[in-house]
């Protein structure tokens, strides 16, 4: 098989967000990714689908050089299973944003997950509806001002990786738009994961949203406001790695390494492969002030896949059956014969 | 009392009880015995929504309709010629729909004063009160002969009142001679895993009810309906219009060599379709029940853009949830088959009740100029041939199809010579093949210039990438907002399906080819109409009549045919839906309607009435 390279996972479409969106950041990410995939899995280029709902970056599947399908708001991840359970062998990517997957396309979201459909959702947020210009979604902070809502909204925000932890999802990870390596690293990682991988891209709309995570993506700010998890690392954070996440009473505290006796020792390290949703929870909920954002892969467990399974067991009971055609089908049971 | 054996062409019995009394099962087991016997059949089970509605009342009353005969038959019968009356609320129920001559067996225990109180009944006579105290009247003890029947069986008494339909079976079996082994093999298949100790007592039972009827001496007649004669030869089963859309559905994924996907969402009447196509997962058909009706649809045009022959299946208010996908399915050239089994409606109207209600929803019910191919089908054994084409429709031109099939059809069920498969013709869906030229880019909306239809490139295919979607594009499958190019491709995709009428078979007209009145009618009431013209035309009527299969596109002679005649009457479950659909295609002709709305097939005497208007 030919080396692919990211150049193969473009075509000639004028890319039409705009100047400055995060969207381009992942578009880009995604492309240098799945060569990497390729090479992994030995993935020709075309086994990838590229899925989308509706919304700025359900855009995303014209841009990309492999079969793609846009869809209608909030569906993506309806077709996107049916495309995995007709043709296990394909690769299925999703993009979809915050108000397309868990508001009009919740229920599909959190299916799709409880069943764990082996496909890669990119769920870029914003925190806002851009499409349509401008309007609060299920992620917009409490009280934010938006055009629907003049006076600040008055409703809670949805935590994307609660929802997908509470659905019993075996992959969360969460990146910002601008950490590109970051994001190769952890979209590989999704792809590479057999199930419902869900990756929780913190994109920046710089029409309507301006800002949005700049709380979190600010240089001077991110290593201290962010924690990037690794399996099997210290839970550690900080310019200077010097802060660490311990367990205290029912939950998670940051402490500084060398105050108040703690040690190196004493800060965790993370298992993103144990069935403990607790701890992944507490993680994925983690915000500011006094606690990190987490980023990278919160979560990666092994589990059957609902393609594994419906192959086994159409394989399984067309074995035991006696019945393999429809000429079988039609004679079986009770008929009779006029002579 | 004088005891007769009465040859007879055809009866109608209607078996009628509690929600729980297993009148459904003593009904469809009659038919399927009268099946196997020989007899020609058709079958109207009519039940309440409510799984067990509260016992003894009369909106609890289930009932199954069973009308076997010696030679053709059309319907499950107007009006029955023997009612099976298990309590008070079923006799309440169903009085009216017993013929002048008929015989009435109800079970005698269950007349007490709280069964008529529930029932409603104000006098101490319920059938002077319904006024039908000159038919003929058994009142069998059943619930006491069940009980002492069972007496030594050492089952607790719930067991053994469960097993009172099989004594009432029993007597049904006796009326009507009809040879009890075909029950014994059912109870023995039914029982012989998990529960072998209930074959031995349900036997025992249906015996007893048997011989209980030829001791008592209290039925006057009894009855035999010679099996058909001018059958056509051939292996016969019965088969309802659920599994026959489901096994239809099967066979065109073996002809087209295409798997089947079916995504649903459980919906009364459609759902035995579901539970049917996920029993063949032997056949490697993939079903997916759905989190919802959007979802069904969804994952279906996924399956479909995957390259699965992809279903959907569902009733009226699930179609319209499905609608806005219909749209994408029209705009990406997906192959793809919606069953709709029509119920009573708006909204959730009457779910188990009939209609053909839906056939705006199915032609119009979409935003944009979205054109569907629309059939249906005509009795519960022809839903194997709807089915079958719908996906042959589908896949040969690469375009949704709704299969109007009715609640009626679904849950009805008749005798059928099964099929010889290599009769029915090939399905070959327009599959590219092969590699591109180097440079060259797969075009996904460029089409054949005699059908316009597209060609199906499917995902894991090496070099045929490409991007399909909701928004408008041009012939390569690029984004376009060019105001000409969308009128282009409005217009190709509406003449993709109008082109489909070179399939369509043509319209043939029963009777005279011209005259002053042509009936016309549509889907599920076949079989009414067809009787009605049948008794019409015995009568010496003068009277035409055709059938509509194919409802979008309309078959290539019906301009034609209708200019034959100097009115069309359009019979139909609805207020006039086709007929105003047929006055907007042919605005030159004149058309009639005759309208049912409620809930329940036509009658065939109203409808020899109504068209006797216009003779």
């Amino acid at each position: 098989m030919p080396v692919l390279t990211a150049k193969d996972f473009k075509n000639d479409q004028e890319v039409r967000w705009c100047p400055g969106c995060g969207d381009h950041a992942v578009l880009a990410a995604i492309q240098r990714t799945m060569p990497k995939v390729s090479e992994a899995l030995n993935y020709e280029k075309e086994r990838y689908v590229v899925v989308s709902g509706i919304g700025c970056s359900s855009r995303l599947p014209y841009y990309m050089d492999t079969y793609g399908f846009h869809s209608i708001h909030g569906r993506a991840t309806a077709i996107s299973t049916g495309i995995k359970v007709a043709n296990p062998r394909l690769t299925v990517w999703q993009a979809c944003g915050d108000g397309d997957a868990l508001a009009i396309g919740g229920n599909h979201f959190i299916h799709a997950i409880r069943r764990n459909i082996d496909i890669n959702v990119i769920l870029f947020n914003n925190q806002i509806y851009g499409l349509t210009k401008g309007q609060y979604s299920p992620t917009s902070k409490l009280g934010a001002i938006t055009k629907t809502s003049p006076y600040g909204t008055i409703e809670q925000p949805f935590n994307p990786g609660s929802l997908v932890l509470g659905s019993k999802g075996t992959f969360f990870a969460r990146s910002l738009d601008v950490d590109l390596a970051l994001n190769e690293e952890i979209m590989t990682a999704a792809a590479l994961h057999d199930g419902t991988s869900v990756v929780e891209m913190l994109t920046n709309c710089v029409i309507f949203n301006d800002g949005a995570h700049k709380n979190l993506s600010d240089p001077a700010v991110r290593a201290d406001r962010t924690i990037v998890l690794r399996h099997g690392q210290k839970m550690l954070f900080g310019k200077e790695k010097n802060k660490g996440l311990v367990l205290f009473n029912m939950g998670l505290k940051a402490v500084t390494i060398g105050e108040d006796g703690f040690t190196i020792d004493d800060i965790l390290t993370h298992d993103a492969h144990t069935d403990n949703m607790g701890i992944h929870m507490m993680l994925a909920e983690m915000k500011g002030p006094g606690l990190p954002v987490a980023l990278g892969v919160i979560r990666d467990v092994k589990d059957r896949t609902y393609d594994q399974r419906m192959t086994e067991q159409v394989n399984e009971v067309s074995e035991k059956s006696k019945i393999h055609t429809v000429y079988d089908l039609l004679h079986s049971g009770s008929t009779w014969e006029v002579k | 009392m004088q005891h007769k054996v009465i040859d007879t062409e055809d009866v109608v019995i209607r078996f009628a009880g509690d929600s729980g009394d297993g009148m459904q099962l003593t009904g469809s087991l009659f038919a399927d015995m009268s099946a196997i016997y020989g007899n020609a059949l058709s079958t109207f089970p009519d039940f309440p929504a409510e799984i067990r509605a509260p016992h003894g009342t009369v909106s609890g009353v289930s009932g199954y309709q069973v009308h076997i005969g010696s030679s053709d038959v059309n319907t499950p019968g107007d009006f029955c010629d023997m009612l099976v009356a298990m309590n008070p609320a079923a006799l309440k129920a169903n009085a009216k729909w017993c013929k002048r001559h008929a015989m009435i067996l109800v079970d005698a225990d269950a007349f007490d004063q709280a069964g008529m109180k529930k029932a409603g009944f104000v006098t101490d006579d319920p059938f002077v009160e319904l006024g039908v105290e000159d038919r003929t009247i058994i009142t069998a003890p059943i619930t006491t002969m069940t009980k002492e029947s069972l007496k030594d069986s050492g089952m607790d008494m719930k067991s053994i009142l469960k097993c009172k339909n099989m004594f009432t079976l029993g007597i049904a079996c006796y009326i009507f001679n009809r040879p009890l082994e075909a029950i014994y093999q059912y109870l023995e298949k039914k029982f012989s895993k998990k529960h072998p100790e209930m074959i031995a007592p349900n036997k025992k039972v249906l015996n007893d009810g048997y011989y209980y009827s030829a001791n008592v001496q209290a039925i006057p007649n009894t009855y035999t309906i010679e099996p058909v004669k001018a059958a056509r030869k051939g292996t016969y089963r019965n088969i309802t219009g659920n599994q026959a859309v489901a096994w239809g559905l099967l066979a065109a994924a073996e002809k087209s060599g295409r798997p089947l996907f079916c995504g649903s969402y459980p919906i009364t009447p459609a759902t035995a379709i579901l539970e049917e196509l996920a029993i063949h997962k032997n056949l490697g058909a993939k079903t997916f029940q759905a989190e919802d009706e959007i979802s069904a649809i969804c994952t279906s045009i996924g399956a479909a853009f995957a390259g699965d022959l992809a279903v959907t299946t569902t009733s009226g208010p699930g179609l319209s949830l499905k609608s806005e996908a219909l749209g994408l399915a029209v705009m990406t050239e997906l192959p793809l088959v919606i069953v709709d089994v029509q119920r009573g409606g708006p909204s959730t109207g009457l779910p188990t009740k009939t209609e053909q209600t839906d056939l705006n929803q199915a032609l119009y019910g979409r935003n944009g100029e979205c054109p569907i191919p629309v059939m249906t089908a005509h009795s519960p054994a022809n839903c194997f041939y709807a089915a079958y084409m719908a996906c042959k429709f589908a896949l040969e031109h690469m375009t949704p199809v709704i299969l109007l099939s009715e609640g009626f059809l679904g849950n009805g069920s008749e005798p059928w010579l099964i099929p010889d498969l290599n009769e029915y013709p090939d399905i070959v869906p327009p599959l590219v093949s092969g590699e591109l030229e180097p440079g060259q880019k797969f075009q996904p909306f460029e089409r054949d210039p005699q059908t316009l239809v597209p060609r199906w490139a499917l995902p894991g295919m090496k070099g045929w990438e490409h991007r399909k979607g909701g928004l408008e594009k041009n012939h390569q499958g690029v984004l376009s907002n060019d105001p000409l190019n969308h009128a282009t491709m409005v217009a190709e995709r509406a003449e993709k399906v109008a082109r489909i009428a070179e399939d369509v078979p043509l319209l043939h007209v029963q009777g005279e080819q011209s005259g002053k009145l042509l009936v016309v009618g549509w889907g599920g009431t076949y079989g009414h109409i067809a009787s009605a013209f049948h008794d019409l035309r015995d009568a010496g009527y003068k009277v035409s009549y055709t059938h509509f299969d194919f409802i979008n596109p309309l078959p290539k002679n019906t301009r034609e045919i209708f200019s034959s005649f100097e009115k069309v009457l359009v019979c139909e479950l609805n207020c006039g839906q086709f007929a105003d659909y047929l006055r907007s295609k042919f605005p030159e002709f004149c058309f009639e309607k005759f309208n049912k709305v409620q809930g329940q097939p036509f009658l065939v005497s109203e409808l020899t009435e109504a068209i006797k208007q216009y003779l």
